[in-house]
C-alpha cells in the first residue's frame, strides 16, 4: 500500500479519565472515525482514587496525534490528555510464554534461559511451564524466538503500560483544576454496582 | 472519592435537599420544568409510556408538540433551539423511535445546537437481550451526541438530567441524550429537591483566556493592510453580536459570514461583504486569497467554506477566536489561537485594536460586488426570462418582510438562494441545516422555529424534493395551529444534484427528475390554506396573501427548472477560483 511518511513515530497517548461506562467507545471511535489503528491500549485505575488512566498507542504524525489528543480531551468525561514519543515515557509491556514442561526441563539449560532473557518463571507443572518477561518488544520477542525450537504452546504480550519521564503526576494538576472550578462530589453510576437490586426490579 | 480536597471545598457543599416521595417519570418531568423548559416535541411508544402518563398532568407547564414522526421531532426542536436560543427538548420512545432521532442529533452535533433527547428504554433486566423495540441507543449515538448516558434506576434521573442541561447549553452547545429504562420511570424513590448542574469535574466548557494571545491578535490587526474577517454561528452561540458589531465598526474591517453566521451583523451593514464558500459571494471567495490578516470568529473552516486547503489564504496570518480548542488548527493553522468565549474575548480584542477605515480595501469587495450583479445577481433577483426564479422570489419576499422574518431553508439549490439573498435584519434568523445538509430539516424546523420566536413571522423555503421527506409534519401543523408560511420552490427537479450532473457529469441526469403530488390539494387535506402560482404577475399578490393569511399558508412556486446557482467553488477547487458563470 502506500509508503509512510517518515515523520510517523510510535506516540503513547496517556489520558485522565471518569471511571464511566461507555466512554472506551467513546474514546476508540475517535480512532476508528479517522481510519487510525490501535497499536496498543491499556485502561487502568490511576494513582487517584475514581480516576482511569488510558495508555493508547499509536503510530502517527505529531501533527495527527495533536488533533487527536484534543479530540479525546473534548469529551465530557476526560480529564486532560497527553501525547509522548517512546523517547519521553518509560514503558513496559508484559509477555507470558506456556511450553512444555519435559522439553524444557530436558533439553534446556533453563537457568541460563532465564538469565538471559530476564525471565521469571510464574508457573511449573507436570504438563507446562509459564514463563514471564517485561520490557520493550524487542525483549519480549527474544524469549519467543529462545523457545520456539521447544514447542511454544502459547504467547500472549499485554498492553502497554507507560509512564511519562517529565510529568509529576495528575494529582497535582486535578487538585488545581478542582481549586479553581470546585465540584460537588459526583458519583458516576454507582448504580450499576448494585445490579442485582436494579436487574430484578 | 479525592482525599485531598481542601477543607474550604467541603465546608461549601450545599445544605441538606428536600426529599419527597416521586416516581423516576414525575422526576423527569419536574427536571424539565426546573430547568424552564416549556415546549417538548415527541412521540410515545411503550418504552416511554410512564413519562408520558405523567406528562398528562403536567399539560399546564409543559406543552408538548405531538409530531408526526421523531425526525420531525428533533428537527423541530433544533429550530425551537437555533430561533429561542434555549435548549430543545425531544422525547421519543425505545427501539424505533430512538434510532428515528439519529439524522437530527447528527444535525444539531455538527451545527451545534443544543438539545436534550429523553428516550425510553426496555427494563433494565432485558438490557441486552434483544427484547421487543430494545436497541443500543447509546452506542448507536454516541458518535452522533455531545454526551450521553443510560440511566437504570429512577434515583439517578435529576443528576443525569441536570447535567445533560449543563452539558448541552454550555461551552460549544450540543446534543446529548438520556436514555431511561422503563423500571426506572416507573419506580418511586426519595427525590431530593432538583439542583442545576453548573460544573463537571471533568468538562471545562470553554478554555481559559489568554491575555497574551489577545495582545499578538491586536497587534497583527493593527499593522495589517488588507485585514478580513470570516464569521460563524460562534458569534450567535455566544450571543456575542453587539461584541462583535463593536469589534467591526471600530476596527474598520469587512466583514464575511458562514450560513450559519449570517444574520448576527444585519446583511444591509456596509461592512458586510456577504456570504462565504461554494455558494458564497464572490469578493469574500476571491479576496480571502488576497488578504493579510484573516480573522475567524466562531466558524470551523468547513472545506465547504474553504474550497482546496492547500490554496487556501496561504498569504495570510490567521487569528482564530473558538471556544472549542479542536477547531484550533484543525483545518487551517493559526497564527494565533484566540481561545474562548468570543463574548468575553472580542471586546478584550476590540480595546486593544486602533480604529480604523479599510476604504480601499473595502472597495475592492465593492467592485467584486459589482461585478458578480452584472453577472449573476442581476439576472437572478429581476429576471427577463419568463419563467420566473428562486432568487426574484426572495427578493419579493424581502420586499414585503423587510428582512424582520425568520427564513428556515431545506437544503438544495432554494437553500443557497435563500442563505445568499435573504435580507435579515437580526440574528437567529436563518434556520438552515449547514453542517449535515439534511433534507426534510426545514418544515419541522419552522415549526420549533415559531414556537421558539411566537412573536416574528417564520418563513419556511423548501424545495420539492425536501419537502417530501417530511410531508407528514403538516400534520402537526394542523393539530397545533401553529403559523408558519411555506413556500416550495417547486423545479421539478431534485435542483442542486441535476445541477452537478449537468456541470460535472455531462448532463446525465440520473434519478434526478421529480414528481409530486398536488401540493396545494395536500395541504388542503390537512386544512391548511394554500396557493400555487406559475406566473410573474400572481407572485407578489400570492406573497402577501400568504403572509397576511392569520396561519399556516403552503404556497407553492414553479420556477425555471433547469437554473443553476452561481457563484461556485467547484469541489476540489481554491476559493479564489470561484466560477461566475
Ligand atoms: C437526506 C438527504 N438525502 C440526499 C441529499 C442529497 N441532496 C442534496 S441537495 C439535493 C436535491 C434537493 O432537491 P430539492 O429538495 O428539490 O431542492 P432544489 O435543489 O431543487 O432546490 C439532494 C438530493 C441530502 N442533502 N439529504
Amino acid at each position: 500500500m502506500s509508503t509512510e511518511p517518515v515523520d510517523r513515530q510510535e506516540y503513547n497517548i496517556t489520558a485522565y479519565t471518569e471511571n464511566q461506562v461507555g466512554l472506551l467507545n467513546r474514546i476508540a471511535i475517535i480512532f476508528s472515525r479517522r481510519k487510525i489503528n490501535i497499536e496498543s491500549l491499556n485502561v487502568s485505575p490511576s494513582e487517584i482514587e475514581g480516576i482511569h488512566r488510558f495508555n493508547i498507542v499509536i503510530v502517527e504524525t505529531e501533527e495527527v496525534v495533536e488533533k487527536l489528543a484534543k479530540q479525546i480531551e473534548k469529551q465530557v468525561e476526560v480529564l486532560k490528555v497527553y501525547y509522548n514519543t517512546n523517547a519521553d515515557v518509560i514503558w513496559q509491556e508484559m509477555a507470558l510464554y506456556k511450553v512444555p514442561t519435559d522439553v524444557i526441563a530436558e533439553k534446556v539449560l533453563v537457568e541460563r534461559l532465564l538469565r538471559e532473557n530476564g525471565a521469571r518463571a510464574v508457573v511449573i507443572r507436570k504438563d507446562y511451564t509459564v514463563f514471564e518477561t517485561t520490557g520493550h518488544r524487542e525483549e519480549t520477542d527474544s524469549l519467543i524466538k529462545a523457545l520456539q525450537p521447544y514447542g511454544l504452546i502459547e504467547f500472549v504480550r499485554s498492553a502497554r503500560i507507560a509512564i511519562i519521564k517529565a510529568s509529576d503526576g495528575f494529582h497535582h494538576k486535578l487538585k488545581d483544576f478542582e481549586r479553581r472550578e470546585p465540584s460537588e462530589e459526583v458519583a458516576e453510576n454507582e448504580f450499576l454496582n448494585d445490579r442485582e437490586q436494579v436487574f430484578t426490579m | 472519592m479525592f482525599q485531598n480536597l481542601p477543607s474550604a471545598l467541603l465546608a461549601a457543599s450545599p445544605a441538606v435537599p428536600v426529599l419527597a416521595p416521586a416516581t423516576g417519570a414525575v422526576a423527569t418531568l419536574q427536571a424539565l420544568v426546573a430547568e424552564g423548559v416549556d415546549t417538548i416535541f415527541g412521540y410515545p411508544g411503550g418504552a416511554i409510556i410512564p413519562i408520558y402518563d405523567v406528562l398528562y398532568d403536567f399539560k399546564e407547564q409543559l406543552n408538548h408538540v405531538l409530531v408526526r414522526h421523531e425526525q420531525g421531532g428533533i428537527h423541530a426542536a433544533q429550530g425551537y433551539a437555533r430561533s429561542s436560543g434555549r435548549v430543545g427538548v425531544v422525547l421519543a420512545t425505545s427501539g424505533p423511535g430512538a434510532t428515528n432521532l439519529v439524522t437530527g442529533l447528527a444535525d444539531a452535533l455538527i451545527d451545534s445546537t443544543p438539545l436534550v433527547c429523553i428516550t425510553g428504554q426496555v427494563f433494565a433486566h432485558l438490557l441486552g437481550t434483544d427484547a421487543f423495540q430494545e436497541t443500543d441507543i447509546i452506542n448507536i449515538t454516541t458518535p452522533v451526541t455531545k454526551w450521553n448516558y443510560q440511566v437504570t434506576n429512577a434515583e439517578e434521573i435529576p443528576e443525569a438530567l441536570a447535567k445533560a442541561f449543563y452539558i448541552a447549553r454550555s461551552g460549544r452547545p450540543g446534543p446529548v441524550l438520556v436514555d431511561i429504562t422503563k423500571n426506572a420511570q416507573i419506580q418511586t424513590f426519595d427525590a431530593p429537591e432538583y439542583q442545576p448542574c453548573h460544573h463537571i469535574r471533568s468538562y471545562r466548557p470553554a478554555p481559559v483566556v489568554r491575555p497574551e494571545y489577545i495582545e499578538q491578535a491586536a497587534a497583527l490587526i493593527n499593522n495589517a493592510q488588507r485585514p478580513f474577517i470570516l464569521w460563524g454561528q460562534g458569534v450567535v452561540l455566544g450571543s456575542a453580536e453587539q461584541e462583535f458589531r463593536e469589534f467591526v465598526e471600530h476596527s474598520g474591517i469587512p466583514a464575511a459570514w458562514t450560513i450559519l453566521g449570517v444574520g448576527a451583523l444585519p446583511t444591509g451593514h456596509p461592512l458586510n461583504v456577504g456570504m462565504l464558500g461554494m455558494h458564497g459571494n464572490y469578493g469574500p471567495n476571491v479576496l480571502t486569497n488576497e488578504c493579510d490578516v484573516l480573522i475567524a470568529i466562531g466558524m470551523r473552516f468547513d472545506d465547504r467554506v474553504t474550497g482546496r486547503l492547500d490554496k487556501y489564504a496561504k498569504q495570510a496570518q490567521v487569528i482564530h477566536l473558538d471556544i472549542d480548542p479542536t477547531e484550533i488548527d484543525k483545518n487551517v493553522k493559526a497564527t494565533v489561537p484566540v481561545w474562548g468565549d468570543c463574548k468575553e474575548t472580542l471586546p478584550l480584542l476590540t480595546a486593544l485594536v486602533e480604529p480604523r477605515q479599510h476604504t480601499a480595501w473595502l472597495a475592492r469587495f465593492n467592485d467584486h460586488t459589482e461585478q458578480e450583479v452584472n453577472a449573476v445577481i442581476r439576472e437572478e433577483l429581476f429576471p427577463t426570462t419568463e419563467e420566473l426564479t428562486m432568487g426574484e422570489i426572495m427578493q419579493q419576499l424581502n420586499e414585503i418582510t423587510q428582512g424582520e422574518a425568520i427564513i428556515v431553508s431545506d437544503v438544495g439549490q432554494h437553500q443557497m438562494i435563500a442563505c445568499r439573498y435573504a435580507q435579515l435584519n437580526h440574528s437567529r434568523s436563518n434556520i438552515t441545516s449547514g453542517g449535515l445538509g439534511t433534507m426534510g430539516f426545514a418544515l419541522p424546523a419552522a415549526i420549533g422555529a415559531k414556537l421558539g420566536a411566537p412573536d416574528r413571522t417564520v418563513v419556511a423555503v423548501i424545495g420539492d424534493g425536501g419537502f417530501q421527506m417530511t410531508i407528514q409534519e403538516l400534520g402537526t401543523i394542523m393539530q397545533t395551529g401553529v403559523d408558519v408560511k411555506i413556500m416550495i420552490f417547486n423545479n421539478q427537479f431534485l435542483g442542486m444534484v441535476r445541477q452537478w450532473q449537468e456541470l460535472f457529469h455531462q448532463r446525465r441526469y440520473s434519478f434526478v427528475d421529480i414528481q409530486s403530488p398536488d401540493f396545494v390539494a395536500v395541504a388542503a387535506g390537512y386544512r391548511i390554506a394554500g396557493q400555487r402560482v406559475d406566473a410573474r404577475a400572481d407572485l407578489r399578490p400570492a406573497l402577501e396573501r400568504m403572509l397576511a393569511h392569520p396561519g399556516s399558508f403552503l404556497l407553492e412556486v414553479m420556477v425555471t427548472k433547469e437554473n443553476n446557482i452561481f457563484p461556485m467553488v467547484p469541489q476540489g477547487c481554491s476559493v479564489a477560483e470561484i466560477r461566475l458563470r
